[in-house]
């Protein structure tokens, strides 16, 4: 299927095959597979391709997107098995002499071809209490050495898209699980050297939706398009439940 | 004709956008008075994500500086369009901006001694233009990552009411010409395809930019100035719409944007032989010459043959001389881009990149109070506007690198401020039963539309002419084929058609009606454009080369007059409106 078809300046081109997974509530139809051959270059990226489907043969395939980059994490899908950023996956990247699958995240009910329903994951997100709890009130900035900060720097790169959480088998079965990225967002404030309220976010995640549901299968980690080391902040989190923050 | 279900709600005040100019708002409103923010994304995925170098203020954190010099900065970089009082207020506010969000729990880079750090920026200087200052704060390479974080996490805190993913598609005013007042708007919930009307007392547009206008952009794809489109529809003037920003560094042929921040740090521009051409061009500052000269100078470069690549057709970001801990220290994100978009290493070596449109200066104009004017003096009352869809104008013809983040904070705050004083006060403009009448006409306008034109098409056709036509260098022809493409890509959008016709997530819907804006704005940008003879900033006229103060050191305020009008001369009403000068008389801009 990849043969190269032509050039255009320096860029080669190919044609792609893509099975993209379809549900639409008003059609009255179940979910199914559909397939969609796409003229696409060698740094297209996947949401580039379905784009291209969008534009040019299907308006009603739906997706959300925004960045087109990988900042605003509108576009987690599963393609090829695996959870990732529709914008930040290039089709090169992917083994082009096979069809290239595309469905919605897993473990958030499906509202229409590869939209979810994000409000649980929000939910989860707000329930930790993603915010700084501080009780001073300085009046210039409050100090905090270059060390301190660098505690929490990884967990401050979630962008929110789910890739995380939707790629947990814990979270698959069990809706109610907080799920990494809620974790990674409570890691962030209770790593905070500024912040008061780490022992109540440590409450929170000592639940039995809370941080002792994950097995640690790496899955978190491995689908974080921000490089997270997911399985890294929720170990931390643990440790700090049994022994105290440090 | 299918109706869709009308929702009612009573608010003090509305916020539409919820980027980091509408949270900021919310921060100041929710407290004080019942308010509610319509988005028409999920609120962490608005374009302030994405930007990356900083914020600009003077804390002196580093080395020695003042608002003052910021503030001439600002008027100096923008070529003197800027409104003086307004550089004052946000060079003044924007160390109170900064440490607001510090205190809210923003992860700044810190110094050895624990303050918040600070680095260099294109024209931000000490001492009146004499050296680069470091005023930029900032968190890595992802300040508006953490900006737009912290605010949607304060808001959470705050119990701030959100309606995402609704699409404001009309404001609703009540009353005649100078008396019209703002009652209401009306939004398009995506999930449903219900239609909602929010009443507010104060209503404040927060709806960013519109770099969709053009092909090569650092901007969303949501981006398509819906919020500037409408005030612009109900008669309302836009103001200095021809200048718009074209930042220097967007990843060769894709236009994501590499922050300024990467020659903050030291990187340099080079030309196909190695040359670090900037020396040529700003001999004092180089490669933190403003946004615009850089963009220029390396247009000219490509132009004049000296182009890197196999085509020749751009630049090239030296970062090679850095050592890979800075890199990776300041700059991740940017690296990574280069690394995952072209396979460049940016350690060994230079990243390809050509100028990328980015960031509106004109837009909506406002008062210091963010307030609303209907023409050169006069307030809406009770209506606001904040951030990239505003013109206060502290931008004036060009944006300085890390004063839009700081616009959105200081303003967005101001905005906030205001709308709850004035909505104390006031009365509730009552809602007129027929308020979502144009809306719901609009959409099945759209919805059941069967031509022969595709929207994807003539969206792609509109971005091609305003790349060709209205970017870096512009002339009186190729504005007049801009605007003539235009008028003809008006008339085929009467002929579209839309494939879906559902009413859950209708996407494709929606493309269709932001195309009509994208329009709307592209051919007042192209218009204004021809109209302003002069080069000054963003604005460069190849036939009318020089800077004319005597005839030219004005905003443009562009009206919409007869929407049915065929050519864009007879649709849109051109006024001029005076430059607020206090401390800094126009000056030749060099650097």
């Amino acid at each position: 299927m990849s043969a190269e078809t032509k050039k255009i300046g320096e860029i080669p081109s190919y044609k792609v095959t893509l099975f993209v997974r379809r549900f639409n509530p008003e059609d009255g139809q179940e979910a199914r597979w559909e397939d969609f051959d796409v003229e696409v270059f060698g740094t297209d990226r996947v949401l580039d391709a379905l784009h291209k489907i969008k534009w040019e043969q299907d308006g009603s395939l739906t997706f959300r997107r925004s960045c087109a980059h990988g900042v605003c994490g509108s576009d987690a899908m599963r393609i090829n098995g695996r959870n990732r950023l529709a914008c930040k996956t290039l089709i090169k990247d992917l083994d082009m002499s096979q069809p290239i699958y595309v469905e919605p995240i897993k473990g958030l009910a499906v509202e229409k071809d590869l939209v979810v329903d994000m409000n649980p994951f929000y939910q989860a997100y707000r329930d930790v209490k993603p915010f700084l709890i501080a009780s001073d009130k300085p009046a210039k900035e409050r100090l905090q050495s270059a060390e301190e900060r660098a505690r929490f720097d990884d967990t401050t790169k979630c962008i929110l898209c789910a890739a995380c959480t939707t790629s947990c088998p814990v979270f698959w079965t069990d809706g109610q699980y907080f799920g990494p990225a809620a974790i990674v967002n409570a890691h962030r404030f209770i790593f905070d050297s500024r912040d008061e309220a780490s022992e109540v976010r440590l409450e929170i995640l000592n639940d039995k939706e809370g941080v002792w549901r994950c097995r640690t299968t790496f899955n978190c980690t491995e689908a974080c398009p921000r490089g997270i080391e997911v399985t890294k902040a929720i170990a931390e989190v643990k440790q700090a439940i049994l022994v105290g923050r440090r | 004709m299918s109706t869709p279900k009308i929702h009612h709600y009573e608010y003090d005040v509305v916020i539409v956008g919820a980027g980091g100019a509408g949270m900021r708002a919310a921060i100041e409103a929710g407290p004080h008075a019942k308010t509610a923010v319509i988005s028409k994304l999920f609120p962490t995925r608005s374009h302030t994500g994405a930007a990356q170098g900083g914020m600009a203020a003077a804390l002196a954190n580093v080395e020695e500086d003042s608002w003052e010099w910021h503030t001439f900065d600002t008027v100096k970089g923008g070529d003197y369009l800027v409104d003086q009082d307004a550089a004052e207020i946000l060079a003044k506010e924007s160390v109170q901006a900064v440490i607001d969000l510090e205190n809210m729990g923003l992860p700044f880079n810190r110094t050895p001694e624990g303050k918040i750090d600070q680095r260099r920026f294109g024209g931000h200087t000490r001492d009146h233009g004499k050296a680069p200052v470091r005023r930029s704060c900032y968190a890595a390479d992802r300040t508006g990552h953490m900006i737009l974080q912290t605010l949607y996490q304060n808001c959470v805190k705050l119990g701030i009411e959100f309606y995402n993913e609704f699409y404001v598609l009309d404001l609703v005013m009540v009353g005649e010409g100078k008396n019209k007042k703002p009652s209401a708007v009306v939004a398009y919930e995506l999930a449903t395809g219900d239609l909602h009307v929010f009443a507010g007392k104060s209503i404040i547009f927060a709806t960013g930019g519109f770099g969709k206008i053009f092909k090569t952009t650092s901007n969303a794809h949501t981006l398509t100035g819906d919020g500037v489109g409408i005030i612009y529809r109900k008669g309302l003037p836009l103001e200095d719409m021809e200048f718009y920003q074209f930042h220097p560094t967007g990843l060769a042929g894709l236009g994501i944007l590499l922050s300024e921040a990467a020659r903050g740090e030291g990187g340099i521009l080079r030309n196909a032989s190695g040359e670090r051409f900037m020396e040529r061009y700003a001999p004092t500052i180089k490669d933190l010459a403003p946004r615009d000269m850089v963009a220029r100078a390396m247009a000219n470069e490509v132009r004049e043959g000296r182009g890197a690549g196999p085509n020749k057709d751009y630049v090239l970001l030296d970062l090679t001389h850095l050592p890979p801990e800075v890199i990776d220290a300041k700059l991740p994100d940017i690296t990574e881009f280069a690394r995952t978009y072209l396979g460049v290493e940016p350690y060994t070596e230079p990243v390809p990149v050509f100028p990328t449109a980015h960031y509106a200066m004109g837009g909506i104009p406002t008062n210091i109070k963010a307030e609303v004017l209907s023409d050169n003096n006069t307030v809406v009352p009770g209506l606001y506007a904040a951030g990239e869809c505003a013109c206060v104008s502290v931008h004036g013809a060009n944006r300085l690198g890390t004063n839009s983040l700081l616009d959105i904070n200081v303003f967005g705050k101001r905005s906030g401020i205001y709308a709850v004083e004035y909505a104390k006060t006031a009365k509730q403009v009552p809602v007129p039963a027929n308020a979502a009448d144009e809306v719901v006409a609009m959409i099945e306008k759209v919805r059941n539309s069967n031509g022969t034109e595709k929207v994807a098409v003539l969206r792609k056709e509109l971005q091609d002419t305003m790349d060709k036509n209205a970017q870096v260098y512009r002339t009186e022809d190729s504005l007049n084929e801009a605007l003539d493409k235009i008028a003809e890509l008006r008339k085929r959008y009467e002929n579209i058609s839309v494939q879906d016709k559902g009413t859950r997530f209708n996407t494709d819907l929606l493309e269709a009606i932001e195309l009509g804006f994208l329009l709307d704005l592209a051919e007042v940008l192209a218009f204004t454009a021809r109209e302003r003879r002069e080069s000054r900033g963003g604005h460069f006229r190849e036939d009318f080369e020089t800077r004319n103060d005597k005839k030219f050191m004005v905003h443009s305020m562009a009206y919409l007059t007869d929407k049915k009008a065929k050519k864009p001369a007879d649709n849109i009403k051109l006024d001029w409106k005076p430059v607020t000068i206090t401390n800094y008389p126009p000056m030749e801009r060099k650097y």
